[in-house]
């Protein structure tokens, strides 16, 4: 169901033409922080306005959308943008990562890598890797103009004296194909390996703040570190309970008021193809204790009965 | 699925279901007419208008009943219906000089051409409850009028200027940037800071201003003039060559006269700082015209005394409640994936520091 009364997603042809400029520019210098005329969406300002205006900028009627939030489909902001743009634009929507020719994200990058085609937009809180070390826009501009990245290794290198590792856990700085140092918005440390020599096109928009970025398809991009402190995209040391997974990100799941707790995949498709092919975790029964735990949660938030 | 989100879809529904009962509050009650909020609580509407960038008295009403009140929350719906409108053009500059005014005053002058006209003002009331309103109100009688001033009213400041005491405003023949059309780009023109603070929030706006009488940022501020009336809006129509007026709206216009020793490229004269928002809003305005004249510091050769409202990147990147407020608030959105990783991370630094301290120990 397509609501007429706007324009195919949402904004107008004029404000889609601007973004896409932006983002061919962005495409053009990878990396660099391209200024772009955010509007105002009809969500607020820190849901993911910069993410949906790259989406509705790149859309086309035969896109098929997939929308998740903390890796997840079905939180509750993913549920509210993938029902903006049905409604919008009228696209398929999806949950299958490889089914997917749009993906937008926040907080994470899905566990099953993408292929040529795929464009992966995420949604940017700040996009200035140099913001906390710097709070003026007209000096972080220059510092990247001038290439001076100084300041980075130095907050790197006293996290090391204080900390004994580089005490950045998420929103861990990159660099891009050797030029822009780069905010990855506030991924896992563990995604970061992910952004790099990827064959998807990845879009970051930043819409608060105005600014879109991009990582185009086959671009190296390395994660800020020293030769005696290499980058450690560490995750929690366990597997996941529900489909034993080794290999990918999990979420922390607190299961009792007695400290009781598991580890689960924070990615719901990557979890679910899993099991569906057979593969168990720690608490065996996987759908039986699921199912436990769902109704746990009950009163919170009523599960939709479609628990297969 | 074991989420616990599961189910963010049923959810949604149901907590919008349930924002629309509250919204009506209790059915035995009339409801609310968007016409009632216009009529009545019409400061509110000139606020939404102001803020949401957008002149409109019909469509702040309708934001204010729908936000429950929540005047950010109104804004926040007028500028997202705003930004979907199409642009048929400019106007051309509306002429404060022949506003047909309902308030104008100065504190300069104790009198000046055009006199003093105090107008619907709270300035002189009692902050006194008055419980009468508290029972179904009967219409007030009406107010005494005097017969329209057909004569339009000179700016008061026009006078120091015409004796060269205050610093002349030049005009500029290029098209003011649009800050909702181009991203903010700093430093940024005087036109360009207008425009933020104009729509930028009340309650801001008023610090900052506030901040300056208090000596961060002294610009030692009188108002020359604030008026409020209604003006012509005129749009060149190329097909017929000439202007037509297309609507009136309402405006309040403050400009300060400020004292000024001199510094060292200007000559000791007063200086001036501008203020111009929608509908009656002259707390905002007034508050506008101190943050305009404290962000002039460079262009009059003053120093820099690092005060907040001479910051033109700090005043101007925080002005705007709908980007604070949202940022603000995208905080309750779920961010487990972040805490997660800052869980191992501080996991991982505790083992290590606990593990160093006992082999200090031993």
């Amino acid at each position: 169901m397509t609501d007429q009364s706007y324009n195919f997603a949402y904004l107008d042809e004029q404000t889609k033409r601007m973004i896409r400029r932006a983002i061919l520019k962005a495409v053009a210098v990878p990396g660099y922080q391209v200024p772009f005329a955010s509007r105002e969406m009809p969500m607020p300002y820190g849901w993911g306005t910069g993410g949906v205006q790259v989406t509705a900028a790149c859309l086309m009627p035969e896109d098929v959308l997939k929308v998740i939030d903390q890796g997840a489909d079905d939180t509750t902001n993913a549920v509210s943008i993938r029902k903006f743009f049905q409604r919008t634009a009228g696209v398929a929507t999806t949950e299958a990562t490889s089914e997917a020719t749009i993906i937008q994200t926040r907080h994470r990058i899905p566990e099953q890598a993408l292929t040529a085609g795929q464009i992966l937009v995420y949604q940017v809180p700040i996009p200035e890797p140099l913001r906390f070390l710097e709070p003026r826009e007209t000096e972080t501009r220059k510092m990247h103009s001038l290439e001076e990245y100084g300041l980075m290794h130095v907050k790197l290198y006293e996290d090391i004296a204080r900390h004994g590792s580089i005490a950045t856990a998420y929103a861990y700085p990159v660099k891009v194909e050797g030029r822009y140092v780069m905010d990855p918005s506030p991924i896992p440390k563990f995604d970061n390996p992910k952004l790099s020599d990827s064959p998807a096109l990845q879009l970051f928009g930043a819409g608060r703040e105005q600014r879109i970025y991009a990582v185009p398809p086959f671009t190296r991009v390395v994660s800020l570190d020293f030769d005696d402190h290499p980058f450690d995209p560490s995750k929690a040391p366990h597997d996941c309970d529900l489909c034993g997974a080794s290999e990918s990100y999990l979420d922390e799941v607190i299961t009792d008021d007695s400290g009781g707790r598991m580890f689960v995949c924070s990615d719901t498709d990557f979890c679910r193809t899993r099991r569906e092919a057979g593969h168990a975790g720690r608490l065996g029964e996987a759908q039986f204790s699921s199912k436990k735990i769902a109704n746990s949660f009950e009163g919170i938030c009523p599960p939709t009965g479609d628990e297969a | 699925m074991y989420v616990a989100v599961k189910g963010g879809e049923r959810a949604i529904d149901n907590a919008h279901a349930f924002l629309a009962e509250e919204r009506r509050g209790d059915p035995a009650i009339p409801e609310l007419g968007t016409a009632q909020i216009r009529e009545q609580l019409r400061l509110s509407v000139n606020r939404v208008m102001a803020e949401g960038s957008l002149y409109d008295p019909d469509l702040a009403a309708l934001g204010i009943k729908q936000s429950r009140g929540d005047l950010i929350e109104a804004v926040f719906l007028i500028r997202a219906y705003r930004t979907t409108l199409p642009r048929f053009g400019a106007s051309r500059p509306v002429d404060t000089g022949k506003m047909t005014c309902t308030r104008r005053i100065s504190a300069t002058f104790k009198d000046a051409p055009g006199g003093q006209i105090l107008g619907p003002t709270f300035d002189y009331t009692h902050r006194l409850l008055d419980f009468k309103l508290l029972a179904d109100g009967q219409t007030p009688p009406a107010a005494a009028t005097a017969p329209a001033n057909e004569s339009p009213l000179p700016h008061i400041t026009g006078f120091l200027d015409r004796d060269g005491l205050i610093q002349p405003e030049t005009g500029n023949a290029e098209t003011p940037p649009d800050l909702t059309r181009e991203p903010m780009e700093l430093p940024a023109p005087r036109a360009l800071r207008l425009q933020a603070l104009t729509r930028g929030d009340e309650g801001f706006i008023l610090s900052l201003a506030y901040s300056t009488q208090r000596g961060y940022g002294r610009t030692h501020a009188f108002v020359g003039e604030l008026r409020i009336g209604t003006v012509a809006v005129e749009m060149e129509i190329p097909e017929l060559g000439f202007a037509v007026e297309v609507g009136e709206i309402e405006l309040t216009e403050c400009e300060t006269v400020n004292q000024f020793t001199g510094s060292k490229t200007e000559p000791p004269q007063f200086t001036r700082g501008y203020g111009l928002t929608f509908g009656q809003t002259e707390r905002k305005a007034i508050a506008m015209s101190l943050v305009d004249r404290a962000l002039r510091w460079r262009e009059l050769g003053e120093d820099d005394t690092g005060a907040p409202a001479q910051d033109e990147e700090f005043v101007l990147m925080h002005a705007d409640n709908v980007q604070a407020t949202g940022f603000l608030e995208h905080i309750k959105l779920p961010h487990y994936v972040d805490f997660q990783s800052e869980l191992e991370l501080i996991r991982k630094l505790r083992t290590e520091a606990i593990a160093a301290r006992t082999e200090a120990a031993e």
